[in-house]
C-alpha cells in the first residue's frame, strides 16, 4: 500500500478538504492504486534529462507599467459570500500572521 | 545581555515594495492608501481564469537593487508558486521565485561606528505582495480583507546570517532603506509597510562554528521594534540556554506595546509550501544589454558619495555622512555649492539651520542658500543678520539678495561714516596695507571684511571698496 | 432547409447574404435546444434573451451594409469553463454555482467580436476533470448517438451539442484529450491547437501547462474558421505564442499528395477495440489512396505518458483550485466555527469526488521531499516524450492514430474505477505533454457509435492537420452522418 490512511488525512488538511471517514477510506485505496501505477516511472532512467516546464519553448513577455482597467469595488464584492462594508468578511483569523 | 558567553547570529529577510504605477502582474494601481478594495482587478483578486503578466518596471527596479548590491544576475530566472491558505492570499499561492531567483550573492555595505560592515546577501528575488487582513473592532468574531495591496511588487532581500547584534541589524536595515531610496525604487517606509523585515535569530557558544536553532521574528514595523525584538530574542534564548533548555524552531510575533514576543502556535502554521515552477510565466530572460543599461543608469551610491564629499569638498566624515543620508539632500548640497560658496560653510548651514526644519529643502532653494552663504563670506551680511535673512527666506521663498535689498538691511552708505571706518581698518592693519600697496591687491577683501565687521555687516560694500581702493592707492 | 444541420461556414454566408436572418437561425437553435436538450443535458445555461438580442444586432449591422465578421450570426456555445461577463460561469462545479464573472475571457471575446451569437454555456466534467462528462456537478450529458452512452469528456456537452445540432460550433478545452476524445465519441471534428496558440485568459485553469482551447465543429472547414478567429497572441497571456495566424482554410483544398503519415507502432497494441483499429487503418489507406505515404514511426515513451500526465495535471490542478476558498466568490459553508473549518467544509461541499481525488493526488506529489520523485520526474518524462515526437517528425509530416481506444462506453460503466478511466486517455495525452496540435475527425462507425481518427502535427503546424483532414473529409462522408434525434 503506497499511501497510508494517516497520509491521506494529512494531505486532506493541507488541501483544506474536510473528508468523511468513508472518503478517507476510499481515497486511501484509490490513491494507492494510482500511485502504484505511477511507480512505473521509477524504472525509467531520466539521469541528465532536463525538465520541460513549457512544452513550447518561450520567453516571458513583459508588460509595460501602465494602469489598466480596474474592477469597481461593487463588482468585486457582489460575488463575495460575506461582506462588511467594502471588505470581504471571513471568520476571525486567530494568529496575527499578516506577512509571508 | 549578561556576560557574553554566546554569540548572536542574525539574518534578515526584508521585503521592499517597489514603486511601480501598476501591480506586478496586472494593471490596477499599486498606490498606497486607497479606500478598501478600490485598487483591484480580476488578476490580483485571483478570479477564476486570470493569468499573470509580468511588469517590466518591477523587474527593472529589482535589478537596480541587485546591481547596487553587487549581485550576480541570472540571465534566466524562474517564478514559482508557494502555496498556503490565508484569506489575504487570493489564489491560495503566492507567485514568488524559489529555485533560480533573479539575483544572488551580493552584499549590503555600511558604516557601523568606526567599522565598515559588509553583510552578504544570499539572494534578491521578485514576488507579489498579499492583501491585508484587518481585525474587526470589538472582537466581532470576524476579520476583514482588503486586496488593494495584493499584487504590489516586492523585492525580497535575504541576507546571510552575518549580523551579530540588534544594533548591527538596525544599521543594516537603515543602510538598505537608504539604498532603496537612493535608487528610487521604494520609499522604504517601515510604518506603512513598504519596507518590512523578518529576522532569523539564533545563539551559539562563543567560538563555536555551528549555528544554533533559530527563531523567526515577525511583525516589527519600525527600526526601533526590530532592534527591540532582536534584543529581546537574544536575551530570551540566552536565558533558555543558560538554564539548560533548548531553543525550538518557531515563528514569534513581536508585541511592540508589551515589548515581548509570542510564539505563533496554530495548526495552520505547519506549512508545506509545495513549490513548483509557475506554468503561467515562462522564464524571465534578462539580457546583457538590459543589465548594462541599468548599470550605467545607477546613481552614485551612498557610501561612495560620502567618501567623495569628504575627499573633494574637504568635509569631516561626520558631515559627509549627514549630507549623504538622503540622495535629495546630497543633491541639494551640491547644487548649493554652485555659487562658489565654501563647502564647509554650506554644510554647516544645511546641518544647523536647514535641517532644523523638516521641509527646509523644499522651502529654500539650494542656489538661494549658496548665495546667502556667499553674502556672509563677502561680508555683506554678518552671521546674525544672515540668520534673520534665512528666516525670511524660509517664510517667503525669496532669495537672500532680494531680501537684503528690499529691507535695506545693509549697508551704511553715509560717506563720512564709511571714510572713518575705512581709515580705522587701514590704520589698524599697517602690515596688510603695506602688502597691498606692494601689489597683493587680493587683500582688498580682507579690508572690506574688517570694515564689515566694524559696521556689523551693514556697510555698503561698493562704497567701501571704492574708498579703500583710494586710501590704499 | 434545416438550419440546425448547416455548418458554421454555411450559416455565416447565408446570413451575410441575407438569405436567412441571424434571428431565424438563433430561434431555430433555441427551439431545438428546448425540444431535445432536456434529455441530452448539454446546456447548463441557455441565454435566450441575450442570444436573440445579439442576433438582431447582427441582422441590423448587415442591413446597414456593415460587416459583422466571419462568424456573422453563427450560433455558438461555450463549454462552461469560459469566463463570460455577467453570464453565470460554473465549470460544472457547485463551488462556482451562481458566479457571474465581472470580466470576459479572450476566446469568448474573440468569438463574439467575429459576429458569433452565444447561445449558452455547455456542460462538462467538473473543472474539466474527466473523460465521460459524468463528473459534472449538475448531471451527466448523454451521447446523442446512443443515450445510454457517455459523450466523452471533459468537453462532453460541447461535443454532444455540436453533434445534436444544438449549436453550429462550440469551444472546448483540452488538457489530456478533452476536446478530441468527446469529438471522437460524438462524431464531430475537434481540434486541440499547439500549446499557446489560443489565449487561456478567461479560461478557468485546470492544468496550466497542458490546457489549450479549441473548436468543436461538424466540418473541418468550420474548425479552421473558428481557429482563425480565436488564435493569436494575447497580451494578457504570457504563454500565448507571438506567431501570426495563417489563413488555415487555405490548407483545406491542398490535398495530401506527398504527405508522409507517421503510424506509431506503440499506438496499435492490445486494448484497442478491433472496430476502432479497422476504421483507423481504413482511413490511413484512404489517405494513401489520395497520395499520402504511410511510414511506421516509434514513440518509445508512450507507455509513460499517463503516469507523467496524472502527476503534472493533478499537481497543477491542486494549485489552480486553491483559490476556491469561500472568501471572494462562490460557495461558502454555512456557520463555520473558525477559518480552518470554513476552508475545509467549503471545499468539501463545493467540489465533487473526482475533483477532490485529483486535488489529493496533486497535493501528495508536491509535498516537501516528493518533488523530485514525482513532479520533477514527470517533467523529465515530458522531455523524453517531446524528443520522441521530434524524432518521429524527422520521418513524417503528421502522425495518425485512433483518438480513443474504444468507440464509446456506457454511462456508469467506468465510474467505479478511476484508474481505468485515466488509462483510456492513452492516445490523446501525449499531444498535451508535448504541446502539439491534435485533431480528431469522424472516420467510421461501430454500430451506432462514431469512431474518431486523430491527426497529430508539429508545433504550430495546424495547417498540415487541416490539409489532411480536409482531403479526408472531401473523400468520405462520415462527417455528414447525424444521430437520429427528436
Ligand atoms: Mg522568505
Ligand atoms: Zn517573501
Amino acid at each position: 500500500m503506497p499511501i497510508t490512511r494517516k497520509e491521506v488525512e494529512e494531505i486532506a488538511l493541507l488541501a483544506r478538504l474536510a473528508l468523511s471517514e468513508a472518503e478517507i477510506d476510499l481515497y486511501t485505496r484509490q490513491l494507492g492504486d494510482i500511485l502504484g501505477y505511477i511507480e512505473k516511472l521509477r524504472s525509467l532512467d531520466t539521469e541528465g534529462v532536463e525538465a520541460t516546464t513549457h512544452a513550447v519553448p518561450m520567453d516571458c513577455t513583459l508588460r509595460e507599467d501602465e494602469l489598466g482597467e480596474r474592477l469597481p469595488v461593487e463588482d468585486a464584492l457582489r460575488a463575495a459570500p460575506r461582506r462588511a462594508e467594502n471588505f470581504f468578511e471571513v471568520p476571525r483569523i486567530i494568529a496575527a500572521h499578516d506577512e509571508e | 545581555m549578561g556576560e557574553a558567553r554566546y554569540q548572536a547570529v542574525i539574518g534578515l529577510e526584508c521585503h521592499v515594495q517597489l514603486q511601480t504605477r501598476s501591480k506586478i502582474f496586472s494593471g490596477s494601481s499599486a498606490a498606497f492608501g486607497a479606500p478598501p478594495n478600490t485598487e483591484i482587478d480580476p488578476v490580483c483578486l485571483g478570479l477564476p481564469g486570470v493569468l499573470p503578466v509580468l511588469n517590466r518596471r518591477a523587474v527593472e527596479l529589482a535589478l537596480r537593487l541587485a546591481l547596487a548590491t553587487g549581485c550576480q544576475i541570472r540571465t534566466r530566472s524562474r517564478f514559482a508558486r508557494k502555496h498556503y491558505f490565508y484569506p489575504d492570499l487570493p489564489k491560495g499561492f503566492q507567485i514568488s521565485q524559489y529555485e533560480e531567483p533573479l539575483a544572488e550573492r551580493g552584499a549590503v555595505e555600511f558604516r557601523f561606528g568606526d567599522e565598515h560592515k559588509r553583510i552578504r546577501l544570499t539572494r534578491i528575488h521578485l514576488e507579489e505582495d498579499a492583501g491585508k487582513n484587518l481585525h474587526a473592532p470589538g472582537g466581532a468574531g470576524v476579520s476583514l480583507v482588503d486586496f488593494n495591496r495584493a499584487g504590489v511588487p516586492l523585492a525580497e532581500v535575504v541576507s546571510e546570517p552575518d549580523l551579530r547584534s540588534a544594533a548591527e541589524a538596525g544599521e543594516y536595515l537603515r543602510a538598505l532603506r537608504q539604498l532603496v531610496r537612493y535608487l528610487g525604487i521604494s520609499d522604504g517606509n517601515m510604518e506603512e509597510g513598504s519596507l518590512r523585515c523578518d529576522a532569523n535569530v539564533s545563539l551559539r557558544p562563543l567560538g563555536a562554528h555551528q549555528y544554533g536553532t533559530k527563531a523567526e521574528l515577525k511583525n516589527m514595523n519600525s527600526f526601533k521594534f526590530v532592534e527591540e525584538a532582536i534584543d529581546f530574542e537574544i536575551e530570551r534564548q540566552q536565558r533558555l540556554l543558560e538554564r539548560g533548555g533548548r531553543v525550538v524552531q518557531e515563528t514569534r510575533l513581536w508585541d511592540s506595546e508589551k515589548k515581548v514576543s509570542h510564539a505563533m502556535r496554530s495548526k495552520e502554521e505547519a506549512h508545506d509550501y509545495r513549490y513548483f515552477p509557475e506554468p503561467d510565466l515562462p522564464p524571465l530572460v534578462v539580457s546583457d544589454q538590459w543589465v548594462s543599461r541599468l548599470r550605467r543608469e545607477l546613481p552614485e551610491l551612498p557610501l561612495a558619495r560620502r567618501a567623495r564629499f569628504a575627499r573633494a569638498h574637504g568635509l569631516p566624515d561626520y558631515d559627509a555622512g549627514v549630507l549623504t543620508a538622503e540622495r535629495e539632500l546630497a543633491d541639494y548640497f551640491e547644487a548649493a555649492l554652485g555659487s562658489g560658496a565654501p563647502p564647509k560653510k554650506v554644510a554647516n548651514w544645511i546641518m544647523t539651520e536647514l535641517l532644523a526644519h523638516p521641509d527646509g529643502t523644499q522651502r529654500v532653494a539650494p542656489e538661494a542658500l549658496g548665495e546667502l552663504v556667499g553674502l556672509i563670506e563677502q561680508g555683506t551680511l554678518s552671521g546674525k543678520m544672515a540668520k534673520d535673512v534665512f528666516a525670511k527666506m524660509f517664510a517667503s521663498g525669496q532669495t537672500a539678495r532680494a531680501i537684503v535689498e528690499r529691507e535695506g538691511l545693509t549697508q551704511v552708505s553715509d560717506a563720512a561714516a564709511l571714510e572713518a571706518a575705512c581709515r580705522a581698518a587701514v590704520d589698524k592693519n599697517p602690515k596688510q596695507a603695506q602688502q597691498y600697496r606692494a601689489g597683493k591687491t587680493q587683500l582688498l577683501g580682507f579690508f572690506v571684511g574688517q570694515v564689515m565687521k566694524a559696521t556689523q555687516g551693514k556697510a555698503n560694500p561698493a562704497l567701501v571698496n571704492e574708498i579703500l581702493k583710494r586710501m590704499l592707492a | 432547409m434545416n438550419l440546425c444541420e448547416r455548418s458554421a461556414s454555411e450559416l455565416s454566408a447565408l446570413i451575410a447574404r441575407r438569405q436567412v436572418s441571424a434571428r431565424e437561425v438563433t430561434r431555430a437553435h433555441l427551439d431545438r435546444i428546448a425540444t431535445l436538450d432536456r434529455e441530452l443535458g448539454c446546456y447548463l445555461l441557455v441565454d435566450q434573451a441575450g442570444a436573440l438580442a445579439r442576433a438582431e444586432q447582427i441582422d441590423g449591422l448587415i442591413a446597414r451594409g456593415l460587416d459583422p465578421g466571419p462568424l456573422a450570426g453563427v450560433p455558438v456555445a461555450l463549454k462552461d469553463i469560459f469566463v463570460t461577463r455577467g453570464i453565470e460561469t460554473t465549470c460544472a462545479s457547485r463551488i462556482l454555482k451562481g458566479w457571474r464573472p465581472p470580466y470576459e475571457g479572450t476566446p469568448s471575446h474573440r468569438l463574439r467580436e467575429a459576429g458569433a451569437v452565444l447561445l449558452g454555456k455547455l456542460n462538462m466534467d467538473e473543472f474539466a476533470m474527466g473523460s465521460s462528462n459524468e463528473n459534472s456537478g449538475f448531471g451527466p450529458v448523454r451521447n446523442p448517438w446512443n443515450r445510454a452512452y457517455v459523450p466523452g469528456g471533459s468537453s462532453g456537452g460541447s461535443a454532444a451539442a455540436v453533434a445534436a445540432g444544438l449549436c453550429a460550433a462550440a469551444l472546448g478545452t483540452d488538457t489530456g484529450g478533452s476536446i478530441r476524445q468527446p469529438a471522437a465519441l460524438c462524431g464531430v471534428v475537434g481540434l486541440k491547437p499547439t500549446y499557446g496558440r489560443v489565449s487561456r485568459y478567461g479560461v478557468v485553469a485546470f492544468a496550466s501547462s497542458l490546457d489549450q482551447v479549441g473548436p468543436l465543429c461538424r466540418t473541418v472547414e468550420d474548425a479552421a474558421l473558428l481557429l482563425e478567429v480565436i488564435a493569436g497572441p494575447d497580451p494578457r497571456d504570457a504563454t500565448s505564442i507571438a506567431e501570426p495566424v495563417p489563413r488555415y482554410r487555405d490548407a483545406l483544398g491542398q490535398g495530401v499528395a506527398g504527405l508522409r503519415l507517421g503510424i506509431p507502432k506503440e499506438y496499435f497494441v492490445a486494448g484497442i477495440e478491433a472496430e476502432v483499429e479497422q476504421a483507423v487503418r481504413a482511413a490511413i489507406r484512404k489517405l494513401e489512396s489520395l497520395g499520402a505515404r504511410a511510414v511506421e514511426v516509434s514513440l518509445p515513451h508512450t507507455e509513460y505518458g499517463i503516469a507523467a500526465y496524472y502527476i503534472l495535471a493533478t499537481a497543477e490542478a491542486s494549485s489552480n483550485l486553491a483559490r476556491y476558498d469561500g472568501v471572494r466568490f462562490g460557495h461558502r459553508a454555512e456557520r463555520p466555527v473558525d477559518l480552518l473549518d470554513m476552508y475545509c467544509r467549503t471545499r468539501a461541499e463545493g467540489f465533487g469526488p473526482e475533483v477532490k481525488r485529483r486535488i489529493m493526488l496533486g497535493t501528495y506529489v508536491l509535498r516537501a521531499g516528493y518533488y523530485e520523485a514525482y513532479y520533477g520526474k514527470a517533467q523529465k518524462v515530458r522531455t523524453l516524450i517531446r524528443r520522441d515526437f521530434a524524432r518521429a517528425f524527422e520521418q513524417c509530416d503528421l502522425i495518425v492514430t485512433p483518438t480513443s481506444p474504444v468507440a464509446g462506453f456506457a454511462l456508469g460503466e467506468r465510474t467505479e474505477d478511476p484508474l481505468a478511466m485515466y488509462l483510456a486517455d492513452v492516445f490523446t495525452i501525449a499531444c498535451n505533454l508535448a504541446g502539439l496540435p491534435g485533431l480528431s475527425l469522424p472516420c467510421g462507425m461501430h454500430g451506432r457509435l462514431p469512431i474518431g481518427l486523430q491527426l497529430i502535427g508539429r508545433p504550430l503546424d495546424e495547417a498540415t492537420l487541416f490539409r489532411a483532414a480536409g482531403a479526408y473529409q472531401a473523400a468520405t462522408d462520415w462527417h455528414t452522418r447525424r444521430p437520429a434525434l427528436g
